[in-house]
């Protein structure tokens, strides 16, 4: 990997109360430019909290976020987007009526103004279609970019969120749970996918399976009850007494 | 609980807004429609013709935002009757060609819509018609009050229809049909080209899942006003033609029953269709021109009627349905044939 030290993301004290219940209790999270690091730990940890902070989604209580040394905090999803950080969603969210070419065509408008012209055709969107084709061909979807998306097996749907934000060509990539509700050659696919992609970015993912965490992250980070409890190489998080109590313990034999 | 506070998608249904089927199709109901366009004035009253085509324009501008970005707007009589008025007092005040008198009150439209989609797109769904509803009595209030304007009550009345001289356009309203046709038909273009362009593409993604349209950098709200200011404009270009066709204003043209009346006929037509909306329209205006020529005074009575009716028989709307139906046939034919060609199936 190549950590050349500079800090992608930044977390201070990160803190988001709903309600009284502190779901992200003062998170210091460090992300190394080029790292692919993995957010680790039980239902309810924080981990989703954690990422609708990071990418706007939710406002913090209180605490600091900055993206390569500009402050982040408070900024409106948009913004977070086009200051380089893209991420994915847990529950698949797509826009149903749409085919997946026409994702991809939004995606690589998204960071550009030209979504104004209201007076020119959508055929435009298609302008730049060996990037498209070729963001298409890299997730498995080539044959299937006319479908719409409705029509879309689940795994595809998963593909196609991974190339929406390939198609931002993030400077940091925040993936949650990219192989949730998966089967084994899924799994097997999507780790080969994201690795392919992660290299030379930077990735943070969230994932409940041990197998992606171990064969794609090269630094672990493990919450609880939204506070960070262990952090380190995967091999020294997974010998972590509190984590093999907390989590990695039940987790491993499935 | 606190884990997913992402909204997740809302689920809808899968009908392509693109009708990538079949382009032949659409060349054929183009000129349908054109042909039926050109037609109307030798079967129905001139002044009851160029209604339906208005009140078509009116429908198409409001399923930009109820049917393509997601937006119910209950106050859009504030853009048909102020631009009604504004080409009014400008045909009255400056004598000019109608044409120009609309597009100063489509113009007029555009400027209100703009503090007015600023302030309620920050809201969504039931607020957002509240907001809308709310702007619109205000500016009902101003129509009513300002009656040294407006002529309050009794409406703005004795508006001229000035075309170049040509006396029989001024004076015979199916040859005024025939001129003012073209400035609506351009509205419809215009609708069409705007859903079908970059931009409306961002539109229905942000109708089909706001928060992916946000993460994928785009800044919904400006677009959400864009296309708001865009339909009060179409629905400007409407309301115009509106007036001068009844050489009067009317007071109801601000009303909220108006703003209601529009989302019933794009509703019943089927929203995010286009198409919808012309049906709709049409269906409407005939309906309540035939019972009122009838004698019948419960209008209202049975255009609510089969309002309810149709909702609940055929949820997309009238024309929704049809297209659905049509789509639904196309895919079985086609996936049909996939499979006993030996189509390469994954």
């Amino acid at each position: 990997m190549t950590t050349n030290g500079r800090v992608a993301l930044r977390t201070q004290a990160l803190t988001k109360v709903f309600r009284g219940f502190r779901a992200v209790d003062s998170v210091d999270l460090v992300v190394r430019e080029g790292g692919v690091h993995a957010l680790v730990g039980p239902n309810g940890a924080g981990k989703t909290t954690l990422f609708n902070l990071l990418t706007g989604f939710v406002a913090p209580t209180s605490g600091a976020i900055r993206v390569f040394d500009e402050d982040v905090t408070g900024k409106q999803p948009e913004q977070v987007a086009r200051r380089g950080v893209a991420r994915s969603f847990q529950i698949t969210s797509l826009f149903e009526t749409l085919t997946s070419r026409e994702h991809v065509e939004l995606a690589l408008q998204g960071l550009t103004r030209q979504g104004f012209r209201f007076w020119r055709s959508e055929k435009l969107l298609g302008g730049n279609r060996t990037r498209v084709d070729d963001l298409l061909t890299q997730v498995g979807l080539m044959t299937l970019a006319d479908k719409q998306v409705g029509l879309l097996a689940y795994g595809q749907k998963r593909a196609l969120e991974l190339a929406l934000v390939l198609a931002l060509d993030p400077r940091v990539m925040l993936l949650d749970e990219p192989t949730a509700g998966m089967g084994t050659e899924d799994v097997d696919r999507t780790i080969e996918l994201v690795r392919r992609i992660a290299a030379g970015r930077t990735v943070v993912f969230v994932d409940h399976n041990m197998h992606v965490v171990g064969s794609l992250a090269d630094r672990v980070t493990v919450l609880q009850q939204g506070k960070i409890l262990a952090e380190g190489a995967y091999d020294e998080v997974r010998n972590d007494e509190r984590v093999i109590t907390a989590y990695l313990g039940e987790a491993d034999h499935a | 609980m606190s884990q997913s506070t992402a909204t997740p998608a809302p689920v809808t249904e899968a009908h392509p807004v693109v009708a990538a089927a079949n382009p032949r199709l659409r060349w054929v109901l183009l000129a349908g429609g054109l042909v039926a366009a050109l037609a109307l004035p030798w079967f129905v009253y001139p002044p009851v013709a160029m209604d339906i085509v208005a009140m078509a324009l009116f429908a198409i501008a409001l399923d930009i935002l109820l049917g393509y970005t997601g937006l119910l707007s209950f106050g859009h009589a504030a853009f048909w009757g102020s631009s009604a008025y504004v080409t009014g007092l400008i045909a009255t005040n400056y004598g000019v060609p109608f044409p120009v008198a609309i597009i100063g009150g489509a113009l007029f439209a555009m400027i209100l819509a703009l503090p007015a989609g600023y302030l309620s797109v920050r809201r969504s769904g039931i607020y957002f018609a509240m907001v809308t509803l709310a702007f619109a009595q205000m500016v009902y209030f101003v129509g009513y009050q300002w009656s040294g304007l407006t002529g309050g009550e009794n409406g703005l009345q004795g508006v001229p229809r000035h075309f170049f001289g040509v006396e029989l356009v001024e004076t015979d309203s199916f040859y005024f049909y025939y001129a003012a046709l073209p400035i609506l038909l351009l509205g419809m273009w215009a609708a069409w080209r705007i859903v079908h362009s970059p931009f409306g593409r961002v539109l229905v993604s942000i109708r089909d899942n706001t928060q992916r349209a946000r993460a994928l950098g785009y800044e919904v709200d400006k677009y959400k006003v864009v296309a708001f200011v865009l339909s009060a404009g179409l629905t400007g270009l409407a309301g115009g033609v509106f007036a001068i066709n009844h050489g009067f204003v009317a007071l109801t043209e601000l009303h909220w029953s108006t703003s209601g009346e529009v989302v019933l006929m794009t509703v019943l037509g089927g929203i995010g269709t286009l198409w919808g909306g012309v049906l709709g329209a049409t269906l409407a205006v005939l309906l309540a021109d035939y019972l009122a020529s009838s004698g019948f005074d419960g209008i209202d009575l049975v255009t609510g009627s089969v309002f309810v009716l149709v909702v609940l028989l055929f949820r997309r709307g009238l024309w929704g349905t049809v297209r659905h139906q049509w789509l639904a046939w196309q895919q079985r034919r086609s996936s049909r044939r996939t499979r006993s060609g030996g189509g390469t199936r994954r």
